[in-house]
């Protein structure tokens, strides 16, 4: 597209990017601030995921956008769309094929190769925003390593739930040394993120934090010995591929309190659909 | 037990042209109350404030002697140092508990924290503690899961004290622990404050301008005036019989009941 430079950023824009990564990814969990830019999109849409895409894109790189595990819906389709016209890239919506993959609130479930890089949409960077109003102060529980109050949270949860209620945005530790959120993906795909073999990176835009995980590093959920972190699913199977091991989005279907379990990943979905139809198709 | 848990020699501090503390040596024995008195403004909280390392002084020493026996400069101390031992061989009670307590988390939450800070990580081991200190300071444990906004003053006053003793601390440093209760429920948390230091064997700073607060709990009284120590000495000795004019005026101006 002409007008625009490569993947949209200019050339200054992304090399300052890059520094912040490269810091990022040089120090595990911790956040890099970045002088974050206006993108065409509002804030909370992504512009944060969106500038570090950008910084990363090559002409021969194949960008898969997912929102919510869904490759179809408005966010994905549109992000995806900008990029195939700012940086004529080859886009795809199966994880297999993707180099780059953008996401908002899930991990794909197929499990990602040491040559991909996920880049994580963040609305909200700072894990002990909720308990600690000053940043300043949260900064220096951050170099002083002092995660105590995190704990307090996960008790307060035990002590009215029974159980650590937190579904979404599991905080964990980095590394053995950070506390980092891990953005809103459902406490499912934490356990994703350990020694995962492909880079991932954090964009938040409205806050301008980036921050990292290298490959096959240790991310561990917070837990107590006696409450250990434990996976939640809805139990049932997918109503359309019969999945047991995905997590599920639970969709209303009529006024009659009618349901449908399905796959909230549509690309792993569609594979194991196809996959079926193969195997009828044979038999 | 025969050398101190804190010194302090020749502080020094201004705000200006004001000396908040102009030469004040101090000392504390393991196990030790020590009340500082004096009326507003004469540097009291200033000197527990620079005793706890909270703020610097313009010049003088404050030495502490750790579990090993090792004395540290509390004011050279790196902060991560400083910090850990604000967390586990240290306490510090407010005078208001809206200071120090987490007004959005439960009062177990409350009482658990410093244990959470210190590395505890067994939810059963937590809880377990926090139902002890709760009754240790007279609040029913069926309370341990309220809001510390729905305690009364007293209360909180107590829940802050159970949460600063929970990790064992040696050194309690305390600014108008009675400060803003009425007379029945002071008398109460007197009681309370002065049982639990005698059976645990804590060290405490106490600064108030309540003579009859430091004649119940303090061990031993330093009597400051316009940042100076002006008389010092047993609880009693001071208070019964008053050698300089400032502390007799103190001694005298306490209404007799």
């Amino acid at each position: 597209m002409s007008g625009y430079n490569f993947a949209y950023l200019d050339e200054q824009t992304k090399r300052m990017i890059r520094r912040a990564i490269l810091k990022a990814v040089a120090i595990p969990g911790h956040q890099v601030p970045f002088g974050g830019r206006e993108m065409p999109l509002p804030y909370g849409w992504g512009t944060g995921g969106i500038q570090v895409t950008a910084a990363i894109l090559g002409p021969s790189d194949v960008l898969k956008v997912i929102d919510q595990g869904a490759d179809d819906t408005t966010n994905a389709v549109s992000i995806r769309r900008f990029f195939a016209r700012t940086a004529g890239i080859e886009t795809t919506t199966h994880t297999a094929d993707a180099s780059v993959i953008q996401t908002r609130h899930r991990i794909p479930e197929t499990p990602l190769r040491a040559d991909q890089i996920i880049v994580y949409q963040v609305p909200l960077p700072e894990p002990l925003a909720k308990l600690e109003q000053s940043r300043a102060e949260t900064r220096q529980m951050h170099a002083l390593a002092e995660y105590g109050l995190m704990h307090v949270k996960l008790y307060e949860d035990i002590a009215r739930y029974g159980h650590i209620s937190i579904s979404y945005d599991y905080p964990v530790m980095v590394n053995g040394r950070y506390l980092m959120s891990p953005s809103p993906i459902p406490a499912f795909d934490t356990p994703k993120m350990h020694r995962m073999a492909a880079l991932q990176l954090f964009g938040a835009g409205r806050e301008k934090r980036i921050y990292a995980i290298p490959p096959h590093t240790d991310v561990k959920p917070l837990d107590f010995d006696d409450h250990p972190f434990r996976l939640t699913r809805a139990p049932q199977a997918c109503g359309l591929c019969g999945a047991r091991d995905s997590y599920l989005d639970e969709v209303v279907m009529d006024d009659r309190g009618g349901r449908l379990f399905v796959c909230s990943d549509t690309d792993y979905c569609a594979g194991r659909q196809s996959m079926r139809q193969d195997e009828d198709a044979a038999a | 037990m025969s050398e101190h848990l804190l010194s302090a020699t020749g502080l020094h501090l201004s705000f200006g042209a004001i000396w908040a503390l102009d030469g004040v040596d101090a000392t504390l024995w393991p196990g030790e109350v020590l009340a500082v008195v004096g009326e507003s403004g004469s540097g009291k909280t200033t000197l527990l404030h620079v005793l706890s390392g909270r703020s610097a002084p313009d010049a003088g020493l404050v030495a502490y002697r750790d579990t090993e026996g090792v004395a540290h400069n509390v004011h050279a101390m790196p902060a991560p140092q400083l910090r850990a031992l604000h967390r586990s061989d240290w306490g510090f009670v407010h005078q208001n508990p809206r200071d120090a307590l987490r007004m959005e988390v439960s009062a177990g939450g409350n009482v658990g924290e410093r244990l959470m800070a210190q590395g505890a990580r067994h939810y059963g081991v937590i809880r377990e503690s926090a139902i002890d200190w709760l009754r240790q300071v007279e609040i029913s444990p069926s309370r341990i899961d309220d809001m510390p906004h729905t305690f009364s003053g007293g209360m909180l006053q107590r829940l802050q004290i159970a949460r600063t003793l929970a990790t064992h601390p040696r050194l309690v440093f305390m600014d108008e622990p009675t400060g803003g209760l009425d007379v029945s429920v002071q008398a109460r948390l007197l009681d309370l404050i002065r049982t639990l230091v005698a059976r645990l064997g804590i060290a405490v700073v106490l600064v108030t301008h309540d003579i009859a607060v430091a004649r119940l709990l303090a061990d031993r009284i330093l009597v400051m005036r316009h940042g100076r120590v002006v008389e010092g000495g047993l609880t009693d000795q001071v208070l019964d019989d008053p050698q300089h004019p400032y502390t007799q005026l103190l001694v005298s101006s306490v209404l007799q009941a």
